[in-house]
């Protein structure tokens, strides 16, 4: 595979990705891949953009080695890309930075956003208030409840929230809600996709702005060790993290590039949130990719018990990578992740994202897998990419390890409730 | 000629535009939806979009949503809603899905178009597709003799209007304002607008959706379009008033799109 050579002029990635959206948004679409593909060579736009996310955002990201980590690893070198260092704490500024300026270039002045996790409606928020555009972000109801921190945020970065309770009330049906916003106000309104799904341009635009990120992991790993990683490994959701770090590598034959998806209950249970596991190609949110979905061609419910990975479907380029064999998928079960997500906290100090701790589960099985198989632990480099920070899921984890008492819960409950009482 | 080019022709001759109506499937049980959908008929209705439930409706409004996720919840599938379509054929009147893309490729197009056809069905309504995206779709359409119906918007350039009007059979479907379906109060003159420059790009009949809901509101459309298209505003007959709401309004939009006058 040349990396390049994706996706096609008609936005499609081998046989996947493309367009099925309403006809009320093609011109729409067409304007922005002619905005994008413009940026991508205006040397204006890319020193805008790289003030943007050198003094603002922090870039760029440093490289950490996780000492202490490597030995849940088979012993294994672990080197953690960090992007819960950036601004807003995750990757999804590097994304919502570089869709701002498009927005503020096309000459629009509202932004819509669907959020699973928090963090992308968050990225939005900011970046609305650092650019002065209005911003509305939908948000599954069942997710502003297990995020809630993260509505806060929203709110008071100027943000209005708007909570989705159709469907399963999560980033599917938040996302359903902000395509009918935009295929209403599609003349004013911007929609900043989250992630590298949705219809073209989105897969390969929010691929180019998440690009930095295995940029900068590249040429940190060759200063650092002095030569390439053995594997990359990264969460798969929508797949925006995982597909920023894996690009720059792909025409790297000799990375091994690894994405962990949501194995939720076991994806042997059916409950879980891993199409490129378990799922079937099929077409969701504007675009045609590996989906879960039944018999009758529905989507399927998803379980997981991080939000941000909580969704049927993912980007294009990934279901690409996949039927080539160039990245392997898994699904990562919720007790795994939550297991590393301790680890990695009390090894290394650093308090990940749920979404995250799936990759550094992945990361060390990936690793112990490599040390059975007859590799030497001590030539193994992995670099896992820290999508984000988990200060928005401490309330999930003290549940999870039983943190909080029965009282606590019930009081915490009770502030919640009267908080939705008022307006 | 196709069911729905025949369609066209007697409306045609009899100097008006033709009604067609929406239901989904299923909704709000098997047995009442083709009950309903044959009163239709009975009142007037001349072609029925028969809704293939979908979990993700994307454009579709509150109401429509509420009766897809009724329709799944009462265990439709696929094959209830080729039964539903052969039921509405049997009465003459042409029978055309309006479905969401994802069932349909599921199912593998070819094999449904061939399911369809054998359902007596006369076409497709595809929200979210563009005919880009549909080689294999249109090719199994030309060996069917089915017409395929894309959609133009406010929003649609002229040059997408053309490719949709090359694309077309049938009819094509003008979404008279932007935004998901739902009854409007005030539909404006954005359907107009939207017509005229459909009729620039194409000789194929135009039908307005998107907004009606009324008898006043389908003699204002039939002034100037070939068809006025109701979806909401039946569904909420359905759900409010049962099959007797629906074969009232029926009447009512009936008796509208032959009150207009036309040019
Ligand atoms: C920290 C973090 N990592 C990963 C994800 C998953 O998204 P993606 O797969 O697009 O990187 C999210 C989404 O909310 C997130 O907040």
């Amino acid at each position: 595979m040349t990396a390049h050579l994706y996706p096609d002029a008609s936005g499609h990635f081998g046989e996947y990705g493309g367009r099925f959206v309403p006809e009320a948004l093609v011109a729409a679409l067409d304007e922005l891949t002619a905005a994008h593909l413009a940026a991508k060579t205006d040397p204006v736009f890319l020193a805008e953009l790289d003030r943007l996310l050198t003094t603002y955002a922090g870039r760029p990201t440093p490289l950490t080695d996780a000492r202490r980590l490597s030995e849940h690893a088979g012993g294994a070198r672990i080197l953690l890309k960090r992007e819960d260092l950036a601004h807003t704490g995750s990757h999804k500024i590097n994304n919502v930075l570089g869709q701002a300026l498009l927005t503020q270039q096309m000459g629009k002045r509202r932004v819509i956003a669907e959020t699973g996790a928090g963090q992308h409606g968050v990225a939005t928020a900011t970046a609305c208030a650092l650019f002065g555009f209005d911003c509305t972000v939908y948000m599954g109801e069942e997710d502003t409840r297990r995020q809630a921190l993260n509505v806060a945020r929203m709110k008071l970065l100027g943000a209005e929230v708007v909570p989705v309770s159709s469907g399963t009330r999560t980033l599917k049906d938040a996302t359903n809600e902000a395509m009918r916003d935009w295929v209403t106000n599609v003349e004013t309104t911007h929609y900043v996709i989250g992630s590298v799904v949705g219809p073209h341009p989105f897969p390969m635009m929010v691929r180019d702005f998440q690009r930095i990120i295995g940029v900068e992991a590249r040429r940190q790993v060759l200063e650092l060790v002095g030569r390439l990683p053995d594997a990359v490994v990264a969460c798969v959701g929508g797949g925006s993290n995982a597909m920023g770090i894996f690009h720059p590598f792909v025409d790297d034959l000799e990375v091994a590039l690894v994405g962990c998806e949501a194995g939720g209950d076991g994806v042997e249970t059916g409950r879980h949130a891993a199409p490129l596991t378990a799922g079937q190609p099929g077409v969701l949110h504007g675009a045609r990719s590996y989906l879960m979905q039944d018999d009758d061609g529905q989507t399927s419910d998803t379980t997981s018990i991080s939000a941000g990975l909580d969704y049927p479907g993912v980007g294009p380029e990934h279901s690409l990578l996949r039927d080539l064999g160039r990245a392997t998928y898994s699904g990562v079960p919720d007790a795994w992740a939550m297991q590393a997500l301790e680890k990695l906290a009390k090894s290394e100090g650093i308090l990940c994202a749920i979404e995250t701790a799936h990759a550094f589960a992945g990361a060390c099985d990936w690793g112990r897998a490599q040390v059975a198989a007859g590799r030497d632990a001590h030539d193994l480099v992995i670099v896992v990419n820290t999508s984000g920070r988990g200060d928005k899921d401490v309330d999930t984890a003290a549940r999870w390890f039983g943190l909080v008492t029965g009282e606590q819960v019930a009081e915490s409950e009770l502030v919640r409730a009267h908080e939705g009482e008022q307006p | 000629m196709s069911r729905l080019d025949e369609l066209f022709a007697r409306c045609r001759a009899e100097g008006r535009a033709a009604l067609i109506g929406y239901l989904p499937a299923g909704f709000p049980s098997y047995d009442l939806a083709v009950e309903a959908m044959l009163a239709m008929v009975e009142e007037g209705v001349d072609a029925v979009e028969v809704g293939m439930p979908y979990t993700d409706p994307l454009m579709e409004g509150p109401v429509i949503q509420a009766a897809h996720e009724r329709a799944l919840a009462n265990g439709t599938r696929q094959a209830d809603v080729l039964r539903t379509v052969e039921a509405v054929a049997a009465t003459g009147a042409p029978a055309v899905v309006m479905g969401y893309w994802n069932p349909v490729h599921r199912y593998g197009f070819r094999r449904w178009a061939q399911a369809l056809k054998d359902a007596g069905g006369a076409g497709a309504i595809t929200p979210d597709l563009i005919p880009e995206e549909a080689p294999e779709w249109l090719e199994a359409c030309r060996d069917l003799d089915l017409d395929p119906v894309f959609l133009v918007a406010p929003s649609s350039t002229d040059e997408r209007i053309a490719v949709v009007g090359r694309t077309n059979r049938g009819f094509v479907y003008a979404a008279a304002v932007m935004g998901v379906t739902g009854a409007r109060a005030e539909l404006g003159d954005g359907a107009r607008i939207l017509v005229e420059r459909v009729r620039a790009q194409t000789d194929l009949p135009v039908g307005v959706g998107i907004g009606v809901s009324t008898g006043a509101q389908a003699t204002e459309i039939a002034g100037f379009a070939d068809a006025v298209v109701v979806g909401s505003a039946l569904v909420s007959a359905l759900q409010e008033r049962g099959v007797d709401g629906v074969r009232r309004l029926s009447a009512e939009l009936a008796e509208g799109v032959r009150a207009a006058v036309r040019p």
